[in-house]
């Protein structure tokens, strides 16, 4: 629901991460790592994307996102596992006592710019 | 060419998240986010917890709304001072950001309170992806909801300290099986303590007052 505000953010972290000595960037392509429990929906993400890039050096670039799985690690047996369904309980010794290792994630990557 | 970046898009909110979590930490005040879908009874409960704890644990509240002041001045009505926060003025969003904290809470004497409540915008999604600064966060579902809640919504009950299960008195007019809710909190969230109560018949509060009275207290001694 909130991906208008997180284009914007992406957008802005893109401009600010484009070196001075490059005039008329043109971004071709913006890298994001989104976890899968990221409250994030790609697609939205793309199509608002695509509105506040207009009239900026991302106009028209691709937003490339590397979806994240959930993974967990148990405290108690150290046990390490893919999460696919909404069980936060550890699959070998069924304790609730887990991290999250990844999943989170809402990271730019990197920007691709256009070689002159 | 490829520019390496490696930023948390979030990582603003972040900052400034932080930077009210210093504060509030200097100042000794525990501060509860509190989030629920609209219509789960979130400011009735609120209106009875402060009920509880008035005048004894000096108390303000932020509410967000996206549109009107009616849940503000309900609770101004207890007697807490309360700051309303309306979205559309930061752009109609659907969560309250760490930014829009720090100018609410700019605007209470912080010297003067122990314990501050965010009341969020009524959403399962967006809050739980945004930091404010809280200590502690809280979920308030009520049993006119479905059971299973917790499994369609799991970031914001992974991401939550305790949840509130309100509105309990309407379980006999219900076909609503409680034991399965409390089922699917559990296996988002092992181990969550659930308070179950009715808010608009003032019962079950007693531990999830000695709960929060807990926190604020403890929040107190780390700073003397």
């Amino acid at each position: 629901m909130h991906e208008m505000g997180i284009a914007m953010e992406i957008v802005e972290i893109a401009i600010s991460s484009i070196p001075d000595n490059i005039k008329n960037a043109c971004v071709e392509r913006v890298n994001l790592k989104v976890g899968k429990l990221s409250a994030i929906v790609p697609e939205s993400l793309r199509f608002c994307f695509d509105i506040v890039s207009k009239d900026t050096p991302l106009a028209g670039a691709k937003l490339n996102i590397e979806e994240i799985p959930v993974v967990a690690r148990c405290r108690e047996c150290d046990f390490k596992w893919t999460i696919n369904s909404p069980v936060f309980k550890c699959k070998k010794c069924e304790s609730g006592l887990i991290d999250i290792v990844s999943g989170r994630e809402l990271d730019i990557i990197s920007i691709e710019v256009a070689e002159e | 060419m490829e520019i390496k970046v490696v930023r948390r898009v979030l990582d603003v909110n972040e900052k400034m998240a932080q930077q009210n979590r210093n504060l509030f930490a200097e100042k000794g005040i525990f501060v509860l986010n509190v989030m629920s879908s609209p219509g789960s009874g979130k400011t009735a409960t609120l209106e009875r917890t402060l009920s509880y704890i008035m005048p004894e644990i000096k108390t303000a509240v932020i509410v967000g709304d996206i549109c009107t002041s009616n849940d503000a001045d309900r609770l101004a009505r207890t007697g807490v001072p309360v700051v309303q926060v309306n979205t559309d003025e930061f752009g109609g969003d659907c969560h309250l950001a760490a930014h829009v904290i720090e100018k609410a809470a700019s605007n209470i004497d912080l010297d003067d309170i122990d314990f501050l409540i965010v009341e969020n915008i009524g959403n399962l999604v967006c809050p739980a992806e945004f930091d404010i600064g809280e200590d502690a966060r809280v979920v308030v579902l009520s049993v006119t909801e479905g059971e299973d809640k917790p499994l369609k919504y799991p970031l914001m009950f992974r991401e939550c300290n305790a949840a509130i299960l309100n509105k309990i008195d309407l379980l006999p007019y219900l076909e609503y099986d409680k034991n399965s809710t409390l089922k699917n909190i559990q296996q988002i969230n092992p181990g969550m303590p659930v308070f179950e109560i009715s808010a608009t018949k003032n019962t079950g509060f007693d531990p999830w007052i000695e709960w929060l009275k807990n926190k604020v207290k403890s929040k107190q001694n780390k700073k003397s």
